[in-house]
């Protein structure tokens, strides 16, 4: 398979103080990749992903998404990505329709537009029912459709999805997954950064991150074979233990 | 084994919305019992109800043998409750933290200092007794706030979510601590989303909208499992989920990372419609091998 | 590509009205506090108490008494019999003061140029203090005029008070608690609706988005204006039926420079959001940094002109003090404009300096 390159850093490093959250990372995304970050609180997730978000800025090393310089172009950047993260950063108080009609706006959607995608992300993720619900009144599973559904309103190039399934029930959380592959295969990259098991297991390939360093990268399989172990917890483990 | 726990026809509602709707689970003296589901369950609701917390709307609760409604203070003392939660002193320090609930359950100022000792040593807390639990770990908070929970020698522990939110090499450290106060005769029921874990407990019990689906010990589990499940690895292989999907006689394709697995109710017509399938589509590379149901495969089967 | 200021306005108008529970309290706060404020700060004082030893018992001193009965600024808590009986009193609070007429008064009137009264008053309150010697006083020059009728005085004053003849001082306090209030409430409105988006994480979800700071703050501000119009617009309302406050000037330009305060003051709570990380810590700063400057250094109670000349100085950047300017002048003077372009102008600097502040504070990203 010859696939583009959708994002790709290189010494990729931030600190905070004399803190070093990320320590010189280097890797490749391709398009359609379903690329997971796995790592302990503190491990350096976050502050990687809110790097490529335009969110903070490097200290040091490059990285691109989508061709966008991150010092540089980060406008664009927030144009191709979207974000979805664990507390499914929704309006409570906001209808369902109402919150999807916002996160169009502040994407510069026009009315009519608007008004498309609205009815498209409704069908697309089978909200029509609760359309016109109160948020805070839907079950998880479904807000969690719900800001899936708002992340994706500007068709971006690229998802990061923040712990997305923690504390789902299975079914919602396997149909979550056969959405983020229907999105994979059309096209778009897709970062994962965890630290549930349950969620790990679905990634093409995987990167295990310990004190803001990348030590192990690869498919679930090639990990659990290379370490020779039954899980990738246990691959985890091994590493985080010596 | 004596029945250190007995919920019967338990039902509380909110409102409208019923939490939790006859619900029975009895957990034996000295067993570990999983209660294991998605938020909103009704996980936080029994527990609570159990520690006399909140008032059942229907039901008994039995802790100990003792009626949760009639005898609650007597069951206070019984009981260690975790919640969710669980909120320390984030100024005070680790022993300042468990001094307070050692007064708060007074415990005998004799006794008071030979517990504190045990159970810093015993999480492993020791050499940082003196640090303030806002500059605590994730981990280390978790077993701060269990340290708490256990300075009245309680003879049930009730744990909501205990590692929810704790990166995984603290959260195999906090089921060995559990497994040692197992050892020692303490009753645990623990509440958690995560189906990996369950696997640590003596018993899970399934619960989902309020019901219990099944209670099964962990070599069971795959036992209850009403379909067969098989996985197939090749090249392209979201391209083949695609073409077993909706097939006739497969009732689920899933992909998991590298590999797909498919499950249904018949073996043999499983197995053909596969090789069917892949043969028509020229894709010849491939591995189909049966294997056996997880937790989370077995939740997804009961809740249908 | 459009703006994407309406799209945040819009949420934040559902918002306000999702949460009627809110609304009502920013309605019942200052109307409440109208209240308490209207009838306990009144530097008028009534039913002054005091006690009288009268120990001439004559004609000329039952008439002087009569100076002190017959008017509402005095009760008569106690008629004595012997000066032991007033010290007691006082330390109980019973009397604020007392009036002894010595023995021969009525005989001293006529006979010498002089007939000495003595008068003891607490002075723990030096304000009410100085209140009661001016009453005090003025019965008995009252008393004086009764009984020299024939007397020429060549100098009298003769004083006309504009504005506010009767000198009710609620007629000066309430038109600065509008100040006062607008103030407090402003900085709170919007300080609370961006630091709640930070805790809750959705401000995180936003900033991912292309959108601009500028877009998030006046999509933020615009709808508060709207409220915070509407809250003062009550707050009037219900002086005037209340306290029948006087409004002697035009209301439409009361409205239109009551809106150049409403902006200055919200640019003020925008400007503490953009720090503060909390809704609690974004609170209370905006009442401590609001409330107590408004209160003490704007002249809404202690004349700024009193002040030492360090305070004088800082009460300047007390947006408050420009708001009590054009309240009290259209209020009560019902002065036009030509009076007011100074700290109109001043509040619409303010309010443009602390926004263009906050949005090159409020940063698109998670830095600093």
């Amino acid at each position: 398979m010859n696939r583009e390159i959708s994002v790709r850093t290189r010494d990729l490093t931030r600190q905070f103080g004399r803190f070093t959250a990320v320590d010189h990372i280097s890797f490749e995304v391709y398009d359609g990749e379903i690329f997971g970050f796995l790592g302990a609180n503190g491990a350096g997730k976050t502050t990687t992903i809110r790097m490529l978000c335009g969110l903070l800025l490097p200290s040091s090393g490059e990285a691109w998404v989508e061709g966008f310089d991150v010092y540089k172009e980060t406008d664009s950047i927030k144009q191709n990505i979207g974000y979805m993260s664990q507390k499914f950063s929704l309006y409570e108080d906001l209808t369902v329709s109402e919150n999807i009609e916002f996160f169009g706006g502040v994407y510069g959607l026009s009315p009519r537009e608007l008004k498309k995608t609205r009815e498209k992300a409704l069908s697309d993720f089978s909200l029509e029912k609760v359309s016109g619900k109160l948020t805070r009144e839907l079950p998880l599973g479904w807000k969690q459709r719900l800001a899936l559904a708002c992340s994706l309103l500007h068709n971006p190039k690229v998802l990061f999805l923040d712990e997305p399934t923690g504390g789902v029930d299975p079914i919602s959380r396997r149909e979550f997954w056969q959405k983020i592959y229907a999105l994979a295969e059309a096209g778009t990259t897709v970062f994962v950064t965890t630290h549930y098991m349950d969620e790990v297991e679905y990634c093409n390939r995987l990167s295990i991150m310990h004190n803001g360093q990348i030590i192990s990268m690869g498919t679930p399989n090639e990990l659990k074979t290379r370490y020779k172990k039954d899980s990738i917890e246990d691959v985890f483990i091994h590493f985080i233990d010596k | 084994m004596p029945i250190d726990i007995e919920i019967t026809h338990l039902l509380k509602k909110y409102g409208d919305v019923t939490a939790v709707e006859n619900l029975d689970l009895q957990v034996k003296q000295g067993e570990m019992m999983g209660l294991i589901g998605p938020d909103g369950a009704g996980k936080t609701t029994t527990l609570r109800i159990l520690c006399g917390l909140l008032r059942a709307d229907d039901g008994d609760c039995l802790v100990g043998g003792r009626d949760v409604k009639k005898e609650l203070t007597t069951i206070r003392g019984l009981i260690g409750y975790m919640p969710q939660r669980f909120s320390l002193y984030p100024d005070l320090t680790v022993t300042e933290n468990l001094r307070f609930f050692a007064d708060l359950f007074c415990v005998p100022k004799s006794e008071r200092e030979t517990r504190l000792e045990r159970l810093l040593q015993f999480s492993k807390l020791g050499p940082f007794s003196k640090r303030r639990a806002s500059a605590l770990s994730g981990g280390m908070k978790q077993k701060l706030a269990l340290s708490c929970t256990l300075i009245h020698t309680p003879r049930v522990l009730l744990l909501d979510e205990p590692t929810t939110g704790v990166d995984p090499v603290s959260r195999r450290e906090f089921w060995d601590i559990l497994k040692e106060l197992k050892e020692q005769g303490v009753t645990i029921l623990v509440t958690t989303p995560y189906m990996d874990e369950a696997e640590r407990c003596d018993r899970i019990a399934f619960i989902h909208k309020g019901r219990i689906l099944a209670v099964e010990t962990p070599i069971d589990i795959p036992g209850l499992y009403t379909r067969v499940l098989y996985e197939l690895k090749c090249e392209n292989f979201v391209h083949a989920a695609r073409l077993l999907e909706g097939q006739n006689d497969i009732e689920s394709v899933q992909i998991f990372g590298d590999r797909v697995h498919i499950s249904g109710f018949d073996e043999g017509k499983i197995l053909s419609v596969v090789k069917k399938s892949m043969k028509d589509n020229g894709l010849e590379q491939y591995s189909l091998s049966k294997i056996t149901a997880n937790i989370e495969d077995v939740f997804v089967d009961l809740m249908r | 590509m459009k703006s994407r200021i309406i799209p945040i306005v819009r949420k934040e108008i559902i918002h306000i009205l999702r949460d009627p529970r809110s609304l009502i309290i920013i309605f019942i706060m200052p109307t409440l506090m109208i209240i308490l404020f209207g009838y306990a700060i009144t530097f008028d004082i009534r039913d002054i108490k005091i006690a009288v030893l009268d120990q001439d018992r004559s004609q000329a001193s039952r008439q002087l008494l009569e100076k002190f009965t017959n008017t509402d600024y005095f009760k008569i808590a106690g008629e004595l019999t012997g000066r032991d009986r007033i010290e007691p009193m006082m330390m109980s609070r019973k009397i604020v003061a007392a009036i002894i007429i010595p023995p021969g008064f009525g005989r001293d009137l006529v006979s010498l140029p002089v007939s000495p009264v003595q008068v003891l008053i607490d002075g723990s309150n030096a304000n009410t203090a100085t209140i009661v010697i001016n009453y005090l006083s003025a019965a008995i020059n009252n008393y004086n005029l009764d009984i020299n009728r024939n007397i020429h005085i060549p100098l009298q004053i003769q004083p006309r008070i504009w504005y506010n003849p009767d000198l009710d001082s609620t007629n000066f306090i309430v038109p600065g608690l509008l100040a006062v209030l607008m103030m407090m409430i402003c900085a709170m409105l919007t300080s609370i609706t961006i630091s709640r988006e930070k805790e809750t994480g959705t401000m995180e979800q936003i900033l991912v988005s292309p959108i601009k700071s500028h877009e998030i703050v006046i999509g933020k501000v615009i709808p508060y204006i709207l409220v915070a119009f509407l809250v003062a617009s009550a707050v009037l309302i219900f002086a005037k039926i209340v306290f029948n406050v006087p409004i002697r000037g035009s209301l439409v330009l009361l409205a239109l420079l009551s809106l150049v305060f409403i902006y200055a003051s919200l640019s003020l709570g925008v400007l503490i959001s953009s720090k503060a990380r909390t809704q609690q810590v974004a609170l209370m700063i905006s009442l401590v940094g609001t409330l107590l400057p408004s209160i003490l250094l704007s002249g809404f109670i202690f004349p700024i002109f009193a002040m030492p000349s360090a305070l004088q100085i800082l009460s300047y950047i007390v947006p408050a003090k420009y708001y009590l300017v054009i309240v009290r002048g259209i209020l009560l003077k019902g002065i036009g404009f030509q009076y007011l372009y100074a700290p109109v102008i001043f509040l619409f600097i303010f309010g443009t300096l602390l926004l263009a502040v906050s949005m090159k504070n409020f940063k698109t990203n998670l830095e600093g």
